[in-house]
């Protein structure tokens, strides 16, 4: 399997996770810069169920990398039956999404077989036979270029909303797949998951939110919600927040944008002192309009906005909440 | 039984800081305000509240130049009983799996029974560091920690999923765990902590002592950069008032919200 890039598709509770096409996507994207090719491999207790779903895809071969022992997930069983899997096909690089599952293992993995995995990129070059990853630094101020300084195989994960999952093309005809039953020992995993489940309902669904107005840091106090509430209510909108406010319990946990939030696309977006750290971008980059208001005027927030006012916030909504009722008075 | 805890952390420039890169290209310049990385602050602060309720020791460690050590010194004077820095300008350029290398050397001679970091930094936002250092050291781990409980035999974690999604997962000890901002409320460090931190203990680990255990970076920056805007940002500027109204006119007029 020289020259081989193998795309690792996540599956969790029985359903492909959606974001693993944009993983195949960049992977064929690879695969038509440097002409090595592409294969793909599910992982589970019964994930030759899933591989005929990644087999309609532009791939050459679908592996079902499967073992009882992988259900339900565990970072040990994963570790394990990849590395198996991996030490055998000798792929030249393997790509993941950067899930909260794969950030869980892939770092184990890569460490078990003395490699290194360059993580939640968010693209790749390919330049004189060089294979290099961008990716963000410092909350997204910054981005580098990355390269491998060890043997392959590579590994390296893709941020979520890298790559577009529709792009993903389909090939001619399935792909063959092949089963692959892993070993994994008794003894090898030590954690015993639970069941997952959901926090008591979220009582807020900003999912079908049209507006929404978002606070983060730089709203500095908790009293100071009160005026990006009252800009929220002027426009019609709903009030959510960066991770931040919601850990210091200014707003409760249902309002947050983000990774580990809500995933939105309001029409418009409307950022208050949010500096945009790549955790927050990924929950609300599909809005239509984003709006940024922040003094800093190298916040990464401004990279993906509109419309972008460098300033206090303190002193552009308040006349912003006037002149919206004036608007809203006269139509 | 009394918990004895390692907390990993990380000194990153300050959310804020205008960051300027260096001659290489290929970090930055480093004259620049720092502050402790902010989920390693929980990572802190849950081996601390632990500690509170089960007794026993909470042990911090970070590597880098010698203004890391602010990093240490304040988690001394919130309560760690004491400290161990890998002091040289070096360690800053180190990949994940050699800064976990350098880190497993430091503390072979002790045995904790928990090893927190933060969740990922705030500079690099590798998020593997923990994962690693885990199976440097053969422990079993878990990622993204909302809670932790002590059991028999064990802990009870909670893990955070995405989307809203939980998982509670039982362990065994030793064990290392990533924690998750806002898994606590952090505390000041008082006057009377800050007094007693300078005479806690600081354990002072040379580049040469870890040397022989850390190889070849696996992994290269090869240029670090400001990133190119794929999006047109329409600068809207005026005193407030006026900043107002051309906003309000777009909201109405082109994007048909008002």
């Amino acid at each position: 399997m020289a020259n081989t890039i193998l795309v690792v598709v996540e599956q969790r509770e029985g359903k492909l996770n959606r974001v693993s096409w944009e993983t195949i996507t960049a992977g064929q994207a690879i695969a038509a810069g440097t002409g090595w090719s592409l294969e793909a491999a599910v992982v589970g207790g019964n994930a030759a169920a899933f591989a005929a779903e990644v087999a309609a895809k532009r791939v050459a071969k679908v592996y079902a990398v499967e073992s009882p022992k992988l259900e339900p997930y565990t970072p040990d069983a994963f570790a394990a039956g990849l590395k198996q899997f991996i030490a055998a096909k000798q792929p030249k690089l393997v790509l993941m999404p950067h899930t909260y599952q794969v950030r869980d293992f892939v770092p184990k993995l890569a460490t078990a077989m003395g490699r290194t995995v360059i993580s939640d990129c968010i693209g790749f070059k390919y330049d004189g036979g060089r294979l290099v990853f961008t990716r963000q630094m410092f909350q997204g101020k910054l981005a580098a270029d990355v390269s491998f300084t060890s043997d392959a195989p590579w590994f390296a994960t893709f941020q979520n909303g890298a790559f577009r999952g529709d792009k993903a093309e389909v090939g001619a005809s399935a792909a063959p797949v092949e089963t692959v039953n892993v070993e994994i020992s008794d003894g090898v995993i030590r954690n015993k998951p639970q069941e997952v489940f959901k926090e008591a309902k979220q009582a807020v669904d900003l999912t079908q939110a049209e507006i929404i107005v978002a606070v983060g840091r730089g709203i500095k106090e908790q009293k100071n919600i009160e005026i990006a509430k009252r800009l929220a209510d002027a426009l019609g909108g709903d009030l959510a927040a960066s991770r931040p406010i919601c850990d210091s319990g200014w707003l409760p946990m249902d309002r947050q944008v983000g990774s580990s939030g809500q995933t939105v696309a309001p029409k418009l977006y409307l950022a208050l002192g949010i500096s945009g750290a790549i955790q927050h971008i990924v929950g609300m980059k599909g809005s239509r309009t984003i709006i940024a208001v922040n003094k800093d005027a190298e916040a990464p927030i401004f990279e993906i906005a509109d419309y972008a006012i460098v300033g206090n916030l303190f002193d552009i909504v308040p006349p912003l909440i006037e002149e919206v009722k004036k608007a809203k008075a006269g139509a | 039984m009394l918990l004895k805890i390692l907390v990993c952390m990380k000194q990153v420039p300050q959310k804020d800081a205008p960051l300027k890169l260096n001659e290489s290209g290929a970090w930055i310049r480093e004259d620049v305000s720092y502050e402790v990385n902010e989920p390693d602050a929980y990572a802190l602060e849950e081996a601390l509240r632990q500690r509170e309720k089960h007794k026993g020791e909470v042990v911090v460690i970070t590597s880098g130049p010698a203004r890391s050590q602010q990093v240490l010194r304040e988690a001394l004077a919130k309560g760690a009983d004491r400290a161990i820095h890998l002091e040289d300008d070096k360690f800053v350029g180190l990949d994940a799996f050699n800064t976990a290398k350098a880190f497993a050397a430091a503390i072979k001679d002790e045995s904790f029974d928990l090893i927190f970091t933060g969740l990922q930094s705030d500079d690099y936002g590798y998020a593997q560091t923990g994962v690693i250092l885990a199976e440097l050291l053969g422990l079993p781990h878990a990622t993204i920690i909302m809670q932790i409980e002590k059991t028999d035999g064990g802990i009870r974690v909670k893990r955070e999923l995405e989307a809203g999604f939980f998982q509670f997962v039982d362990m065994p000890t030793p064990a290392v765990l990533t924690i998750q901002s806002g898994i606590n409320k952090l505390r000041y460090a008082t006057l009377i902590g800050i007094k007693q931190a300078k005479n806690k203990p600081m354990r002072k680990v040379a580049l040469a002592e870890v040397q022989s255990a850390i190889g070849e970076n696996l992994q290269k920056i090869e240029r670090l950069y400001v990133p190119q805007k794929t999006k047109k940002t329409e600068h809207i500027e005026g005193s407030p008032g006026e900043i107002a109204k051309k906003l309000v006119d777009k909201l109405r007029n082109e994007l048909r919200v008002l």
